[in-house]
């Protein structure tokens, strides 16, 4: 019942137009599921959570210019009027941003000694605020107290006897047991101890792109620096409001200095994952204009062939065939040159990502992805040919003992 | 002949005019994907120094972390230490060395009304602008004498001469900067070269700084460090300690005329390194490399991956695009066989018969390559405001680009039209005429 063998004898008379539509198919699906897949890695990376309140969240640089300016005692002032501030929940001083892209890495091992590979992690100097300002939920252990804060100095290569560190960073560090971590002393700088306190559920690192984005630890330091940043969060739906407040108390209150850089965490997010979601909106672009491309490309063809048999599509219908029957016999041409396409496109692909994958270090692609690439693009040709072969069901059965048109 | 052919082609291309849109259409989408992303990693791989780029050598040596090399792949340290690089450029092997790093400091105008504000600089030695061919303004660098001592001197850029001394010349007069007063020598021209070649180690395609002051004021303290500044071994408390420590964060660039002087230099440098390897230092394998321009772009890679997978998926969809075009004008020309057959009838000849539809594929191509440039254009754009400030300078059609889309568009739909071509050229005029 299924016209298989005039529709191969057809398609052999007309081999080469029947090829680059199968030609065209595999590449669209060559593309299309490796961009698709390069989407879906890029997506799975901003989706991850920083671990900070970003809704509510902003912060600032504080450039010092003045000489002999009190280092000390002007931090202490400037939190003391930020918190003061209605609306505001906490504040810290921080030398780094989650996400910014700029900050200070170090190792962390559970044994003393220069031979031992040491875990990196972020660093981030806060003080007792540090845990409620940047809103990171503390699992066990206990926040920083007043006592345990001590003062930084630039060069300084001291560090204080006490450590937070997040959950993904404990279990890497204690054999994947984060429990274990608390109360246990690991080394920093290969020889100096300290004592895991708390660990936070997460924050991330400065760099989103880093190998250990999710290991971060918080050390009590207040930096006695001429450049430090302030964190601050406030009440919900308040931080907008209170963005140029701050600013401008702050850059008012003290002339000897710059208050510059005024940026919420949002912003930062997006900033951060700006190339990602170019790059995203790049291939999405690529993908759609493809499908088309080749949509239109079997459209084409389908109409030019069936212009040219308009003859034989009547004197079929004059013998008796039903409008659906030719209809079909179009649609399953186009399946099974889209299905020869589809073949040789898996193995496009596949090359396609073992290249990606030496090349550009990327995982390699999941098979359920391909199937999906493969019945989208079955379904694409035969929805480019269902309006051909409709005109061409139309043909009139008259036609066949008509001359030409 | 020509023009006729042009003719044939116009009304050809009118009677199937659907068919040839969706061609041009084709055509403009894959060279527009094509250019833009050509576009981006030309701009991104171009040499910032053409006229002496196989003369500027960076230098590095390994002096890193003995039980962890600092690439994974073995290279060297993209950077120095203090004590290596000062070292080396007090040594004078070469007959310019520049040796830097970025700073970044408080520029208070001399107008109290005028707000302070920060500005990104560089501190590099005197030869930095000779050996950059840094364009001047106004004045010039200042010598030698001034980096060994630590005279408080500056370069600024015409951008910030402009915003503090309303464009008239400045030198001699006095820049507060850090807060110390520092003496202007030179202005200098608009200077950005892509990528920044001389610093990569904080990204490619930086913005080229605002101010230069001698790099001997870093041992003052005066200015924060500003850049990359990676560490292995622990140091001692104190900024004399830092100094001394095995932190790298400094740059040399050594220039080199000739292969002699290259290979010399290479010889001191390892005889260097030997000589701290017997206090102790260096204790990985002599590893100490000089890389011209072009080889150090490309020993870090500056082209960004993103650019080069880009790149492939857009030929590929050209590719696609061009299928598209074979399949289309393979139809459209076997459809006119039975015109073929009237004109070789009448006696055209299969040569005049092949250019006729050669000419006709190329119109197509022509037409395509130049709705594909305003796609390339908009599609920079697109770019450019996605990406963000730093690729404003990565994504501008420059004339060669121009050429090559249309060359690009015309050579390949005519790649496209050969078959098609040969197909047409091969109807039996007798079955034609026989046929009606």
């Amino acid at each position: 019942m299924l016209e298989l063998g005039p529709m191969l004898r057809a398609l052999m008379r007309n081999k080469i137009g029947a090829l680059l539509i199968a030609l065209q198919i595999a590449l669209t699906l060559t593309i299309m599921v490796n961009a698709i897949f390069m989407m879906q890695e890029r997506n799975r990376q901003m989706a991850r959570a920083s671990g900070v309140d970003e809704q509510n969240t902003f912060y600032l640089s504080n450039t010092v210019f003045g000489e002999n300016y009190p280092l000390q005692s002007a931090l202490a002032r400037d939190l003391d009027q930020i918190r003061k501030t209605p609306g505001v929940v906490a504040a810290t001083q921080i030398n780094a941003i989650p996400l910014s892209g700029g900050g200070w890495s170090m190792g962390l091992q559970t044994k003393p000694g220069d031979d031992v590979d040491g875990t990196g992690t972020a660093i981030y100097f806060v003080d007792t605020q540090g845990i409620a300002a940047l809103g990171v939920e503390l699992l066990a252990g206990e926040n920083f107290s007043e006592s345990d804060i001590s003062w930084r100095e630039r060069s300084s290569n001291k560090w204080p006897p006490k450590i937070i560190i997040t959950q993904t960073l404990a279990e890497k560090l204690f054999e994947g047991d984060w429990k274990k971590a608390l109360g246990q002393t690991v080394y920093i700088n290969n020889h100096d101890p300290m004592q895991v306190t708390g660990i936070v559920k997460s924050l991330q690192s400065p760099w989103n792109g880093w190998d250990n984005t999710e290991h971060a630890s918080l050390v009590p330091s207040q930096l006695e620096n001429k450049g430090s940043r302030l964190f601050i969060r406030t009440e919900p739906g308040r931080r907008d409001a209170l963005m140029p407040q701050i600013e401008k108390m702050l850059a008012d209150s003290d002339k000897q200095r710059i208050i510059r850089n005024v940026k919420t965490m949002t912003e930062t997010r997006e900033e951060s994952y700006r190339e990602h979601q170019a790059t995203n909106n790049i291939l999405l672009t690529v993908i759609i204009v493809l499908t088309l491309v080749t949509g239109f490309g079997i459209v084409g063809l389908a109409m030019f062939s069936i212009n040219r048999r308009t003859r034989q599509i009547g004197t079929r219908r004059a013998l008796g065939a039903s409008q659906w029957q030719i209809m079909r016999f179009f649609m399953l041409e186009n399946l099974l040159i889209s299905s020869l396409g589809v073949v040789l496109g898996i193995g496009g692909a596949i090359g396609l990502n073992i290249w990606l994958v030496s090349t550009f270090a990327m995982t390699p692609l999941t098979p359920g992805l391909l199937l999906v690439g493969c019945a989208a693009l079955l379904l694409v040709g035969q929805l480019a040919v269902s309006y051909p072969a409709l005109i061409a069901a139309r043909i009139s059965p008259a036609t066949a003992t008509r001359g030409r048109a | 002949m020509f023009s006729y052919y042009l003719k044939l082609a116009w009304l050809s291309s009118k009677r199937t005019w659907g068919m040839s849109l969706l061609m041009v259409l084709a055509i403009a989408l894959g060279i527009g994907a094509a250019m833009t992303t050509i576009t981006v990693n030309y701009l991104m791989s171009a040499n910032p120094i053409p006229q002496k780029s196989d003369q500027l050598f960076y230098v590095q040596l390994d002096a890193w972390d003995p039980n962890d090399p600092y690439f994974d792949n073995g290279d060297p340290p993209d950077q120095l230490t203090y004590r290596d690089a000062t070292a080396l450029w007090q040594a004078k092997k070469a007959p310019r060395q520049s040796i830097a790093t970025g700073v970044a400091g408080v520029i208070e105008p001399a107008d109290k009304e005028a707000l302070p504000f920060m500005a990104q600089g560089r501190a590099n030695s005197a030869d930095f602008f000779p050996m950059f061919d840094v364009p001047f303004l106004y004045g010039s660098g200042w010598d030698e004498q001034a980096d060994l001592n630590k005279e408080f001197v500056v370069v600024i850029t015409a951008e910030i001469n402009e915003r503090l001394f309303g464009g008239k010349d400045s030198t001699g007069q006095t820049l507060r900067l850090a807060g110390k007063d520092f003496r202007i020598a030179g202005v200098i021209k608009r200077w950005q070269p892509q990528p920044r070649f001389y610093d990569i180690s904080t990204g490619a395609f930086q913005d080229s700084e605002e101010f230069f002051v001698p790099f001997s004021l870093m041992a003052e303290q005066i200015l924060g460090q500003s850049g990359n500044n990676n560490c292995w071994k622990p140091t001692e408390s104190g900024f004399k300690a830092y100094l001394d420590s095995e932190c790298i964060w400094t740059q040399l660039w050594v220039e080199l005329p000739t292969k002699a002087d290259v290979e010399q230099y290479q010889s001191y440098i390892d005889a260097y390194a030997d000589e701290q390897h017997k206090f102790g230092r260096f204790a990985r394998t002599r590893n100490n490399k000089l890389s011209d321009v072009m080889t150090w772009l490309e020993q870090r890679e500056v082209v960004s991956e993103d650019a080069s997978m880009m790149m492939a998926m857009a030929l590929m969809f050209l590719t696609v695009c061009l299928l598209n075009t074979v399949g289309l004008l393979l139809a459209k020309f076997l459809g006119k066989a039975s015109e073929i057959g009237v004109r070789q009838a009448l006696g055209a000849s299969r040569r005049d018969l092949f250019l006729q539809h050669l000419v006709e594929s190329g119109c197509i191509g022509l037409a395509g390559g130049l709705l594909g440039l305003v796609l390339a254009w908009l599609g920079l754009e697109a770019v450019k405001s996605m990406y963000g400030d730093w690729m404003a300078e990565l994504a501008v059609l420059d004339l060669n680009m121009v050429l090559l889309a249309i060359l690009l568009a015309i050579g390949s739909s005519i790649l496209a039209g050969l078959y098609p071509t040969w197909r047409a050229c091969q109807v039996q005029p007798s079955q034609q005429l026989k046929a009606q």
